[in-house]
């Protein structure tokens, strides 16, 4: 049994003083699908970037693979929302999914055909080939995710955090996707996805965090996404968390673990 | 410089003085006032903008009269701010221009055009163009008291705006949205918000000039922002400022003629503004530091109590008394804070001291007590309704028993359903 | 002769302009680079009274600090005491530039800048400058070499450094995620905006120089949807600005450089009407 691929330990970060994320505590099975669901700013976006090391937390620790995830950013594939981009950057669809190749590069090596060509391949996959030369400001948004995809594709890494990949996406598009990823698993890969839609967690996720500023249930979708932990997770008992977490922001309370 | 100059200022006995003293200062309080309301919105760099583009329309009005005729240079100055925030807005609609290069593409085409008809008249030889380039960076020792009266009128009305308004003004800077939805005509009051800004820029370039005269807008808000979060009192604190400013410019421009004013009023504005972000309680950044500090010796005073209740509690012995070791023992500490809280604590009597050897007072022992329920309550809390492991909570307890006050005690005792014992059976002390 | 070296050397100075605003637009930080160009004024100064001469190695190094410090400044400023980002900026570069128009003032009999030349620049007496003497030879002034020196630099290192430019303007999260630091080319562009500036200012004065980081390039933005041509296209934008506004000045008399600034408006107010008609053409075509 390996170290596993992403353990976070008694995590807690905050956002403008305030706690978000309150000691979450789990660890990830590789090799699955896995969704993180959870009431709007109850910390979802944060615990992706505090995995990914773009959050420094109040306490507690990550590890990805047994190390800081430092040591292996490259193998970590991050997809951020579609809106924290500037879609009218002067690119193309392929330069996108050539980004992918970046991680691999020395500081001042070059794009090569060779990278171009990965980055085709990665477009194929997701239906963007077509669209390669396509300024990204004439995509549509389901256009504009697959090229995300493509990107991170394109990285070939082994672990993939995706931060609400499904929000203004068209259901077909959705479908690809999903049917995509389901493929990425089945080679070995894992991927988190932060997700909003309730109707399609059980056919999508094999693995589910549920998370309300505290980690509310964790483990396999069929043992874990019932009424009692939905119950908790969006009407929460994590109300007084949330008055605290008041008065922490209102007296700038150290916040500070262990 | 020297002692009669100041005097003369100050003794408000040299009548053209005391105009250029009344000028700036209600120039000051008026642009100060205004540049709140933009300060709230976020928009505090079009003032910049607008004020850069007034330019073009002083050196149109003064072509056309001819001459500082103020009721020109001000009717043209309206006119090209108004056009220039016009531009602005329009380019942001109709193009990907974001706002950043919206600002920037006005600005600077404005002030070019500007600096070109400037030069145009300052080559042509005009013996009434000198006045004009102090339009650059402010000459008020030049204003004479037929210009009081227009600029002295225009900033009056400017001001009663405000004030007729304040509430509106607030809201649109405040919560445009909640505006929108209970009815208001949000895009007129926007509009008349807009329209009293750039009057007040327009009038505000005679202190300061066009190139500074953002300053005039941003920074008293900024620096009364960190003494209140009230909006009138925000206001009243900007204007004040404003209006010292614009004395010490008067002053300066007294002093030093052939200075121009404007740099010195900003750096009077920028000085009052500093002193606001380093000293203001609650919000100023030393008072940030000071909170820290206090906080650090909160918890540790409050640790050390701790202590002193963990060690009598099995026994339920209270009144035994403690060498400092005895104390570590039990908890680490390093000497330095050990002896600096418990000196503190001897203070607030909740310890006393005898030859080295301290004991819990009767408040003293109650804050121990209440501090060991807390921290025992809340590792409740955590494993009992956020299902984290029992050998995870105490160093979350260890930090949050600190912050929860009495009201939330009673919460949550209450919500617990008052439970006998902690995840580690060990007793919770109620009173 | 003249006027070729004062071309040569405001062409060269636009270029390198051009290049960097382009990053500068798009990362939205056009008026942190209007701040910096207003606050390195003080740091110029006093490199100037160190040195004693103008044209000097520490006023060009004093003011890349200041640059930098104004940007540092910037930033402790909206972290450490929340605010506003945009009133960070306006207050931090309003004081510095005050007090640097200040300082003008009181050395003015030390230094020969006054309040119109820090507004206008000198072009005009660039060509009256002594010329640079390399091996017996004449060559051209010391501002234009300035200048020269400047285009390589920000040349060498947008071309050096063309991917992690890439991904920290376009995506920053990500750019962090695959181990770059955002904040360190933030930084370095924001150090590289002060040495441009500086030296731009020399020519054509504090307040002109963003005209030159920000008008070119904007058009260029609305016409082109690929990188390098947008950069491409700002420099052409840029030549053609300052060949139209030299002669523009001579005819009309006025300072050189607001009347390429004003070209340069006139430009962008041309491609925007230009991208305003196609619009509604494409929009006729479509239904």
């Amino acid at each position: 049994m390996g170290k596993p691929i992403v353990e976070v330990h008694d995590l807690t970060v905050s956002y403008d003083k305030k706690p978000v994320l309150w000691d979450i505590d789990f660890e990830l099975p590789s090799g699955q699908l896995i969704g993180i669901i959870g009431p709007n700013g109850a910390g979802k976006s944060t615990l992706l970037k505090t995995i990914m090391g773009l959050v420094e937390p109040n306490s507690g620790f990550v590890k990805t693979w047994g190390e800081k995830i430092e040591s292996f950013k490259k193998r970590i594939a991050y997809v951020p929302q579609r809106e924290s981009v500037d879609w009218d950057f002067p690119a193309s669809v392929l330069d996108i999914a050539v980004m992918g190749r970046y991680s691999h590069k020395g500081v001042f090596a070059r794009i090569n055909n060779d990278d171009r060509d990965k980055a085709f391949e990665s477009l194929k996959k997701v239906r963007m080939h077509d669209f390669s030369n396509r300024q990204i400001s004439q995509l549509s948004g389901g256009q504009q995710q697959r090229t995300f995809l493509a990107r991170a594709l394109t990285q070939d890494a082994d672990l993939y955090l995706m931060d609400e990949p499904f929000a203004g996406v068209d259901i077909t598009t959705e479908k690809e996707i999903i049917s995509l990823l389901k493929e990425l698993v089945s080679k070995g890969k894992t991927i988190v996805v932060v997700h909003h839609d309730l109707q399609t967690v059980n056919d999508y996720f094999d693995h589910i965090l549920m998370i309300n500023t505290a980690l509310v249930a964790e483990g396999p979708t069929s043992e874990v996404f019932n009424e009692t932990n939905l119950k908790d997770t969006y009407q929460g008992k994590v109300s007084f968390l949330n008055t605290i977490g008041d008065v922490i922001k209102e007296q700038n309370f150290p916040v500070r673990k262990g | 410089m020297d002692l009669q100059d100041i005097t003369t200022f100050f003794s408000f006995s040299n009548h053209s003085l005391n105009v250029v003293i009344l000028g700036t200062v209600l120039l000051g309080i008026t642009t100060a006032v205004v540049g709140c309301f933009s300060f709230l919105q976020k928009r505090a760099l079009i003032g910049d903008a607008i004020s850069h583009s007034i330019l073009p329309g002083v050196c149109v009005g003064f072509m056309l009269s001819g001459s500082k005729n103020p009721v020109y240079l001000i009717s043209f100055s309206v006119l090209s701010g108004l056009l220039s925030v016009y531009f602005m807005d329009f380019i942001k609609r109709k193009s990907k221009l974001k706002n950043d290069t919206a600002l920037a593409v006005t600005l600077t085409f404005f002030f070019g055009v500007g600096l070109m008809l400037l030069s145009v008249i300052q080559n042509s030889g005009n013996a009434a163009q000198s006045g004009v380039d102090q339009f650059l960076f402010g000459q008020a020792a030049a204003m004479l008291e037929s210009d009081l009266i227009i600029y002295g009128t225009v900033c009056l009305i400017t001001l009663s705006i405000v004030i007729i308004f304040f509430k509106a003004f607030s809201l649109v800077s405040f919560d445009v949205n909640f505006g929108k939805s209970i009815g208001l005509p949000v895009r007129l009051y926007q509009f008349l918000l807009t329209t009293i800004t750039v009057i007040a820029v327009a009038v505000g370039i005679q202190t300061v000039g066009v190139v500074l005269m953002a300053a005039m807008l941003i920074t008293p808000a900024s620096g009364a922002r960190f003494w209140t979060n009230n909006m009138r009192k925000m206001v009243l604190i900007a204007g004040v400022f404003g209006g010292l400013s614009g004395v010490f410019g008067a002053f300066i421009s007294f002093i030093l003629p052939n200075m121009p004013t404007g740099p010195w009023v900003i750096v009077c504005l920028s000085a009052l503004t500093t002193i606001s972000i380093l000293f203001a309680p609650n919000r100023g950044i030393l008072y940030g530091i000071k909170t820290k500090k206090n906080w650090n010796d909160k918890l540790n005073k409050e640790n050390i109590l701790k202590a002193f209740y963990h060690i009598g509690e099995p026994e339920q012995d209270f009144e035994k008394s403690l060498s400092q070791n005895d104390v570590i023992f039990k908890r680490y500490f390093t000497s330095k804070q050990l002896s600096r809280g418990l000196k503190q604590l001897k203070k607030e009597n909740k310890l006393t001291e005898i030859n080295g050897k301290w004991t819990l007072t009767l408040s003293g022992l109650k804050e121990g007590k209440r501090l060991a329920k807390i921290h025992r309550l809340w590792e409740i809390y955590l494993t009992k309704y956020l299902n984290i492991a029992p050998d995870h909570v105490h160093d979350d307890a260890e930090s949050i028993e600190h912050v929860i006050t009495p009201e939330l005690e009673k919460e949550l005792e209450k919500m617990l359903g008052y439970p006998e014992k902690d995840p580690h059976e060990k007793e919770i002390p109620y009173e | 002769m003249d006027a070729f070296v004062i071309l040569f050397t405001v062409i060269l100075l636009a270029s390198a302009n051009g290049v960097l605003g382009t990053y500068l637009v798009l990362r939205k930080s056009v008026m942190i680079g209007d701040a910096i160009s207003h606050a390195v004024l003080p740091g110029l100064i006093i490199g100037f009274l160190i040195s004693g001469s103008k044209n000097s190695f520490p006023m060009l190094i004093s003011a890349a600090i200041s640059g930098v410090l104004t940007t540092l400044l910037i930033q402790y400023l909206n972290r450490k005491s929340n605010l506003p980002k945009d009133a960070s900026i306006g207050f931090v570069f309003t004081t510095l530039f005050a007090i640097g128009i200040i300082m003008v003032s009181v050395y003015a009999d030390n230094i020969d800048i006054d309040a119109d030349c820090v507004l206008h620049g000198e072009l005009g007496f660039i060509a009256l400058e002594q010329n640079l003497m390399i091996g017996g030879m004449e060559l051209f002034p010391l501002s234009s070499l300035n200048a020269l020196v400047t285009l390589i630099i920000v040349l060498l290192f947008t071309i050096l450094f063309k991917r992690q430019l890439f991904v920290t303007t376009f995506d920053p999260q990500y750019a962090n995620a695959i181990g770059m630091n955002p904040i360190k080319w933030d930084n370095a562009l924001m150090a590289l905006t002060s040495l441009v500036t500086v030296v731009s200012f020399e020519a054509v004065g504090a307040i002109l120089v963003i005209a030159f980081l920000v008008l070119p390039v904007a058009a260029a933005y609305l016409l082109t949807t690929k990188l390098k041509n947008m950069m491409i296209l700002s420099v052409v934008f840029s030549m053609l600005a300052c060949v139209i506004g030299y002669y523009l000045s001579q005819a009309l008399n006025t300072s050189i450089s607001s009347a390429i600034v004003t070209s340069m408006g006139v430009l962008f107010c041309l491609s925007f009407i230009f991208v305003l008609l196609n619009k509604r053409r494409v929009t006729y075509e479509g239904s």
